[in-house]
């Protein structure tokens, strides 16, 4: 019977259960044996709780990292940047290299932020030094854009005070976690339209850290223009690019979905600002990706039955500067229009063929290195093992030779798997 | 141009004396030699070559007397399906707006996609497949067939007698996509070391670029674009700089647009909606749209291209003048009356350009170039009925198995192709291949490469249509094009294909 796992899921989407018959895999639910199961977030939780957890099996595999919320709250994943941060500082890392004015020059890619109410003296001090900026925002644990809002003016966050006299009428409930950040007011703009940008990573491990990257993510545009204007700060049709808020808007077209793929936005700025600048903004995105992710690896529990494929959202300001939002554990599985399954279904498809070779029972005492061939639309991003065996000192070199500018650039590899240029 | 020239001249290096050496020295250094090339260059392109001194202009436009007199009646009807649009809807051809109005569209200049007015009563006044019609049933009266069968017959729709090219004339026509030749779209893949063409061609491109020589960067562009360097490589080709005076034209019809309301407007509205705001590339630019196609309704320099397209553009008159010259208006002011899908003409340019005024010449260039021949009947190469007829004969001369068996069962090829070649193949190709092919047709100066495009594409899948048994079945066989890549199969079709 070779193969024929067992495989149970809490989330019934189509571009899932289609991919599950294909390999042959029988259903089962949670309280039978199973080989593998897609989990929700929920259930993650249980599964490695101290109190309700249990063991897994090696031929047992799930698709979350037992503490994922390291990289997927929006508070603990700014948190982890900036220890990473202060730790590369410590070491005289040349990474860790400020400029003049005190920024990071290679890893300030996320947005200023603090967590309300913990830091809310220290945001209210940052906010005085530049009181005509507008920040957003954002429930620590909530997604599909829910809760989120804008601000420009202090009163409006006064709930958040620790020191408010009101905070004491206030049950614990209303005072969430909430993170404030520096909204990015110039966002590339294109048809005058503002987009973000979703990218798909799979991680199959953390320590070494190996991770691939989605070779067809895709752009979400807003269906209304851009303005940075104030009496639009509460339209979340122009702010927010969420597909679960612009799907309500009056001019959302279920043909297209209002995406566009990632190669249309890249075939666009290279015919609009040349390829250097292209070329070098998306190395900058790779850049920010691996960043993160090795900033949450030594945090990370690196359980050898988890994989997981997180849902990247990365904003382009009109600088060509992308910004990191968030990382999603979860991302949408569900599709908008008929591409959308497509490449859902595609996506689905891709991962499992690296996490569960060959479709068949797994074993977790494999060395997660799949071969090239089943990587499908996948690109290793990362590979730490490859990196370190070429030596450290690579990265330092290419890192410093982008100080200066896109001429001092890396050469790019002969093949185009430009991905693992730098280490 | 002239006047800069002059302009230019008044400097203390010429001298009267040696008026003529000094002027031929000063083009050369400041570059005026060069844009003097180009802009004849241009006009070359353009216009045709000059002909028999006795010929009336009529010549010009179209030679042959049948065609003329189609298209005069293919015009007609246009026009009639106009007027009856606008007397059912009482909407008049043109009207002054009221000051509020003027405002709130100069407020939503820039996102008139939002917001629209009610469209549900309007039409297209005609679509692709209606000028098809017309095509099938010319007929040349100087000529005669005869009723019986042979190998001579055209078993295509098309049943005129125009001269077109069989591939051995193709293959020297386009001797620069041949096998041994790099190419773009073919060259530059992933699995291909840059070194070997793609570094050399891009450099090539640059060097182009900065000789600003319009004749080399056509030559250049045979061998496809890269992607950086292809809005100014087009911008040279077709000869179009930005001067303030474009500029300042481009805000005039602006604010003609904002003063005038015309029918054509809901028309053009409705095309968009229709088209690019439902694709999958295009959605973005919608709004760019209504920016360039409004103000091209108004831009009565578009009437210059008449003097060589067998079109003319309609007149109407002023209330209550019929049939008075001097009331006469050209309707709408630009002479072209849009069908449904031409926005679509647009919407790839909207990769390149992203500033109005510039995306709005380019455009215009583009019509009166090449576009205006795909909706018009003439005999000229490359004109609609030509390249109808060009398809057509490359199929049944080369693969005759597939085009009998497409007619036996009721699907003639040209009923799918012909919506590819009047859009020039906008919206069915990724835009990444589109773009490579319009490469071509400028580079080449010519519309030609879609007829041969839509005959590889027929080849390509000619396996899957061979077991179609209707026309609904050929037509899924080849309604998505997206994926195809032009070059290869353009290059395999006229340089690979044993015949």
């Amino acid at each position: 019977m070779a193969g024929k796992g067992k495989r149970g899921t809490d989330i019934e989407k189509s571009v899932l259960i289609n991919n599950f018959e294909k390999r042959g895999w029988i259903q089962v639910t949670e309280n039978e044996d199973w080989n593998f199961y897609w989990m929700s977030v929920q259930t993650i939780r249980n599964v490695f709780s101290v109190e309700t957890g249990y063991r897994l099996s090696d031929d047992q595999i799930v698709n979350h990292f037992p503490n994922h919320y390291e990289l997927t709250r929006k508070d603990l994943m700014v948190k982890n940047i900036k220890r990473y941060r202060k730790e590369l500082e410590k070491e005289g890392s040349p990474l860790a290299e400020k400029d003049e004015n005190g920024k990071y020059l290679y890893l300030d890619f996320v947005p200023v932020t603090y967590m309300l109410p913990a830091d809310y003296n220290l945001f209210v001090e940052e906010f005085r030094k530049s009181p005509s900026s507008t920040w957003i925002m954002k429930p620590c644990g909530k997604a599909q854009g829910k809760g989120i809002f804008l601000i420009n003016k202090l009163s409006q966050i006064k709930k958040w005070s620790r020191d408010s006299k009101t905070s004491s009428f206030v049950t614990q409930s209303t005072k969430e976690a909430y993170v404030i950040s520096l909204y990015i007011n110039n966002p590339l703009l294109i048809g005058g339209r503002k987009f973000d940008l979703r990218l798909y990573v799979l991680v199959s491990t953390y320590r070494p850290l190996r991770c691939y990257m989605y070779k067809l993510g895709f752009c979400r545009f807003c269906t209304v223009k851009y303005t940075p204007s104030t009496s639009e700060l509460d339209n979340m049709f122009v702010h927010l690019t969420n597909v679960a808020i612009q799907k309500h808007g009056e001019d959302y077209n279920h043909i297209h979905g209002g995406k566009w793929t990632v190669s249309n936005l890249r075939l666009y700025l290279e015919s609009t600002r040349g390829k250097e600048v292209t070329s070098k903004l998306f190395d900058e995105i790779h850049w920010i990706i691996v960043q993160s992710l090795k900033a949450v690896a030594p945090v990370m529990n690196n359980d050898k039955h988890c994989f997981e494929c997180y849902g990247y959202d990365i904003i382009i300001d009109d600088k060509l500067k992308p910004w990191l939002i968030e990382v999603n554990a979860s991302p949408s599985l569900t599709s908008s229009t008929a591409n959308d399954r497509i490449l859902k279904y595609n996506l689905i498809n891709d991962t499992l063929n690296i996490a569960v070779p060959n479709g068949e029972i797994p074993d977790c005492k494999w060395n997660k290195s799949p071969p090239k061939e089943v990587l499908g639309n996948y690109e290793i991003l990362y590979d730490e093992e490859l990196a370190q065996g070429d030596g450290a000192d690579r990265e330092l070199r290419s890192r410093q030779g982008q100080s200066q500018g896109p001429k001092g650039g890396r050469s790019r590899d002969s093949g185009r798997t430009v991905l693992t240029t730098w280490k | 141009m002239e006047k800069r020239m002059n302009a230019s001249l008044q400097r203390p290096e010429i001298k009267l004396q040696s008026l003529k050496e000094d002027i031929k020295e000063f083009f050369k250094i400041s570059g005026w030699e060069k844009k003097l090339q180009n802009a004849v260059y241009s006009e070359l392109s353009v216009f045709p070559l000059p002909s028999h001194p006795a010929a009336p202009p009529e010549h010009l436009k179209e030679p042959l007397v049948y065609m003329r007199k189609a298209q005069g009646s293919w015009e007609k009807r246009i026009l009639k399906s106009l007027n009856s649009m606008c007397t059912e809807l009482s909407i008049p051809l043109a009207r002054k707006r009221p000051v509020g109005e003027q405002k709130e569209l100069l407020n939503k200049w820039n996102e008139m996609g939002t917001d629209e007015p009610d469209l549900s009563l309007f039409r297209p006044v005609y679509a692709p497949k209606d000028f098809l019609e017309v095509l099938i049933n010319l007929r040349n009266p100087n000529y005669e067939n005869g009723d019986s069968l042979s190998f001579r017959t055209h078993l295509g729709l098309i049943q005129v007698p125009l001269k077109v090219k069989d591939i051995p004339e193709l293959k020297e026509f386009f001797v620069e996509l041949g096998l041994t030749t790099g190419q773009l779209g073919i060259d530059d893949s992933t699995q291909v070391p840059p070194e070997l063409f793609e570094n050399e061609h891009v450099r090539i491109g640059q060097k182009v670029l900065a000789e600003q020589d319009s004749a080399a960067a056509q030559q250049y562009i045979r061998q496809g674009s890269p992607t950086a360097l292809r809005a100014e490589l087009w911008a040279l080709i077709l000869n179009i700089s930005s001067q303030p005076e474009d500029i300042l034209y481009y805000e005039q019809l602006k604010t003609n647009v904002i003063q005038h309301d015309l029918l054509v407007d809901s028309l053009i509205y409705k095309d968009v909606k229709l088209t690019a705001s439902n694709d999958d590339y295009y959605f973005v630019f919608e709004d760019y749209l209504y920016q360039v196609l409004l103000c091209f309704s108004r831009d009565t320099s578009v009437l210059g291209h008449f003097a060589y397209n067998s079109a003319s553009p309609p007149k109407s008159y002023i209330r209550g003048k019929l049939g008075l010259e001097e009331y006469a208006v050209f309707y709408p002011p630009n002479g072209v009356i849009p069908f449904h899908g031409f926005s679509m003409y647009v919407a790839p340019l909207c990769f390149l350009y992203h500033e109005p005024s510039k995306l709005y010449q380019i455009f215009r260039e583009m019509y009166v170039r090449f576009f205006f021949r795909l909706h018009s009947i003439s005999s000229h190469p490359s004109g609609i009925v030509s390249l109808c007829l060009l398809f057509e004969t490359l199929l049944q001369t080369y693969l005759p198995q597939l085009f009998y068996h497409l007619r036996e069962i009721g699907a003639q090829p040209l009923r799918i192709s012909f919506k590819w070649m009047v859009r020039a193949f906008s919206g069915y190709l990724a835009t990444d291949q589109l773009l490579l092919l319009w490469d071509r047709i400028l580079g080449y100066n010519s519309l030609e490469i879609l007829a041969v495009l839509a005959a590889a594409v027929f080849a390509f899948r000619a396996v899957n249509l061979m077991e179609v048994t209707s026309l609904a079945a050929a037509e899924a066989v080849l309604a998505d094009l997206s994926t195809l890549k032009v070059m290869p199969l353009l290059q395999i079709f006229l340089f690979a294909t044993v015949t």
